[in-house]
């Protein structure tokens, strides 16, 4: 990836699906020998990606970041069952992991309504100037 | 009585219910007085630092504002929540432009094991242990961002960290020498990658069954949902397919006897109330 980079591939680099499989780890930050930051590096790439709006190698993965900040931009805090809902209605994908599911909230993880809070106008003006790009 | 900031984060008021109520169970047992944080929202997770890096800073420094209003530090159990925060911390300082105002980050923050492990809480904490762990093996299992990066954690050993194990050990547990406490789950890739979480997370399980541990023990909410809920079709080891997974506030109830800790492991999808039951823990 690195020498990708420095050669210029620019397009190769951003539409590769590596970039959005790299969970964050750290593992190779702290074990790089030339000391580069990559988890740091993968987050840029990331990020410049999405700005881009170059098609991305694992489209589901920023769907489901995009999903999960609309979350928060509603309601503060992550519903997760109302997150799982907005990922699966745009993935189309309702059956995966129903049965474990159903364990969960019988089991009492699920929580059925989201909580109420009141910082909202906070929260907007963070994800209004995340929207205008303000801070670039 | 100690009195301390407490920061949720939205994992504990859902599918990490059980550690929440541990987490308040131990604390009451140990004279931490805990202080929900008022009106606190979602610190971004890896959603927002995976989108944009001034996000990632922002959200996280609108709870660390309201916190520092309140002389006391913060305690945050969930480790994907502490992460943020420690990096939002190192990134209003390196760019305040992210923010409309200074953030001067006076609130310490602190990870819950790293809280538990201080000399003076382990103290308190030899008091209390009534219903020692003898017998049991533990896989300490710390996932990434307990411990990494050590410029955020502060962790000396991250490549292989022991605080988790001499809590344990403390306990009266056996803390099992094996050398994936630091390996990655997947964490978040489960709902969109649930292949690869597998795969990784039955690595991580096998190695903990091949280690001869009777369960896991961890502090991230990830990582406890993706071993917890992914032992489906794990190949049999020393004949066992699957491992309990306990989050550390757990063990802590059950060996201070806590009432509600059979309540809080009625919880998880691998029951761990047979193999206690069977060592005569619980």
């Amino acid at each position: 990836m690195i020498r990708q980079i420095q050669y210029g591939r620019r397009e190769k680099v951003l539409t590769c699906g590596s970039i959005w499989i790299c969970a964050s780890c750290h593992t190779c930050s702290v074990r790089c020998p030339n000391d580069i930051d990559f988890a740091h590096v993968m987050d840029a790439l990331r990020h410049i990606a999405l700005r881009s709006g170059i098609g991305v190698g694992e489209p589901s993965i920023p769907v489901f970041h995009k999903a999960f900040l609309d979350s928060i931009k509603g309601t503060g805090r992550i519903h997760e069952l109302s997150l799982i809902l907005r990922y699966k209605l745009k993935t189309r994908d309702f059956l995966k992991d129903a049965g474990l599911g159903w364990q969960m909230f019988r089991r009492g993880k699920i929580k059925v309504l989201p909580q109420g809070f009141t910082g909202g106008k906070e929260v907007r003006e963070i994800f209004n100037a995340y929207e205008k790009g303000a801070t670039r | 009585m100690r009195e301390v900031t407490y920061y949720p984060g939205c994992s504990l008021h859902g599918t990490a219910r059980e550690y929440d109520e541990s987490f308040r169970g131990v604390s009451k047992l140990l004279d931490v007085s805990l202080h929900e944080l008022e009106d606190w929202t979602c610190c971004g997770s890896t959603s927002a630092h995976c989108s944009d890096e001034a996000l990632s800073v922002a959200l996280p420094v609108r709870n660390l504002r309201i916190a520092e209003k309140h002389n006391r530090e913060m305690v945050v159990p969930c480790v994907a929540c502490y992460s943020r925060f420690k990096a939002a911390e190192a990134g209003a300082k390196e760019h305040p432009e992210y923010l409309p105002s200074p953030y001067e980050a006076k609130v310490s923050v602190r990870y819950a094991l790293d809280f538990f492990c201080d000399a003076a809480m382990i103290e308190k904490l030899k008091e209390k242990v009534v219903k020692p762990l003898t017998g049991l093996k533990v896989a300490c299992y710390y996932g990434c961002l307990a411990v990494r990066p050590p410029e955020l954690t502060g962790v000396k050993q991250y490549e292989n960290p022991e605080h988790m194990d001499r809590l344990m050990e403390m306990l009266g547990a056996e803390a099992v020498p094996w050398s994936y406490k630091t390996d990655c789950c997947g964490a978040s890739l489960v709902m969109t990658r649930t292949d690869i979480v597998v795969n990784l997370s039955q690595r991580i399980l096998s190695m903990a069954l091949e280690a001869g541990a009777d369960c896991i023990v961890t502090g991230c909410t990830m990582c406890h949902a993706n071993l917890d809920t992914r032992q489906a079709g794990l190949p049999a080891e020393g004949g066992r397919n699957a491992i309990p997974v306990l989050y550390f506030t757990e063990a802590m109830g059950l060996a201070m006897g806590h009432k509600e800790t059979g309540k809080w492991l009625g919880r998880h999808v691998t029951d761990p109330i047979k193999a206690l039951s069977d060592k005569g823990l619980l």
